[in-house]
């Protein structure tokens, strides 16, 4: 399976986008400016996605998790070293709430923030490509990355990959925001990038 | 009277979008691109340009430090800075350097109310 030049390129800058408002949202959550790398975009089996966020030192994960379903279908993530936890819901939450609290509401704060930039990733993509996109609920997961990304697709099946990393300046809080799109979608994003170009500049308009 | 944008972003795809746009909105305007901010400086030597259309975020210089080099070059060419990251920081950064916040996805719209602000400031500073 291959991806040409402008199909990555499209799928990086709507991604760029998503990201974008998505940043937005989790600054206005944690009161912090986030950082944002430039997205990369990959076909990549399932197994070799889970390394890339496996990279050493980074084996012990949590995510957020939730499926879209719609034109294209897949799994979108937010994924932070287990490490940066604690810390993400103490942002969220507020420096003064004591430590069992945190650790109590750990699942909870993070499943509603993962809910909210998840969205907001989800939706801004599906609102470019103007089509709907249905979301599961969020799933917080714990494991590596090969845990988080199971049941996305088969092992050895091939995903279209896309991260972008994070930061969160002064709090030391860094994760990944992942997107795995079924490789059937595919030939729909294809069709979804021409109409995008379409939208904004109609066929034969200036050309 | 036409003009030159120079649009620069490292996403061809957001390249075509917006000389599809300024095509559509001033037929007789040159769009002239670049993949990042080295080629950005180097399409400046070339050529005049100007008003120029920045992506924020790319590999190398991001779009906020091209956009102040320009400014320093420049001081009077009416930039645009284009981005979804609507965070307060990005936007308050954009507006410390004398350039226009304009968000992505980039609408014709919000395009030609920049380039109609723009056209104005240049020939403002003609006089």
């Amino acid at each position: 399976m291959q991806i040409s030049d402008i199909e990555r390129d499209a799928v990086a800058e709507i991604a760029n986008i998503a990201v974008g408002r998505a940043a937005a949202s989790l600054r206005q959550i944690v009161g912090h400016e986030v950082l944002l790398s430039v997205p990369s975009v990959d076909i990549l089996t399932q197994e070799e996605a889970s390394h890339v966020v496996a990279k050493p030192g980074n084996r012990a994960l949590i995510a957020v998790c939730q499926n879209f379903d719609g034109p294209f279908s897949g799994r979108a993530l937010l994924i932070f070293p287990e490490t940066n936890s604690l810390q993400l819901v103490r942002a969220i939450l507020g420096q003064e709430l004591p430590l069992e609290d945190i650790v109590d509401l750990e699942d909870e704060a993070l499943a509603e923030t993962g809910n909210i930039i998840l969205n907001s990733f989800v939706a801004t993509m599906a609102n470019v490509f103007k089509r709907g996109l249905t979301m599961s609920l969020p799933t917080v997961l714990r494991g590596d990355g090969s845990q988080l990304f199971a049941g996305a697709a088969g092992e050895k099946e091939l995903v279209l990959f896309l991260y972008i990393n994070f930061e969160i300046s002064q709090k030391e809080i860094h994760g990944y925001l992942a997107l795995l799109m079924d490789i059937p979608s595919l030939e729909m994003l294809r069709t979804l990038v021409q109409d995008f170009l379409d939208t904004v500049a109609p066929k034969g308009a200036g050309q | 009277m036409p003009r030159t944008v120079l649009v620069v972003d490292d996403s061809k795809l957001a390249r075509m979008v917006a000389c599809k746009a300024l095509a559509k909105i001033h037929p007789d305007w040159a769009c002239v691109e670049a993949g990042d901010a080295t080629q950005a400086m180097a399409a400046l030597q070339a050529q005049d340009v100007d008003i120029s259309l920045i992506d924020l975020n790319m590999p190398g210089d991001g779009g906020l430090v091209l956009a102040a080099d320009l400014r320093r070059k420049r001081p009077n060419m009416p930039i645009a800075v284009v981005t979804a990251n609507i965070q307060d920081e990005i936007i308050a950064r954009v507006r410390e350097l004398g350039a226009t916040f304009v968000p992505k996805p980039l609408t014709e719209e919000a395009l030609s109310a920049f380039l109609t602000g723009a056209s104005l400031r240049l020939r403002k500073v003609a006089q």
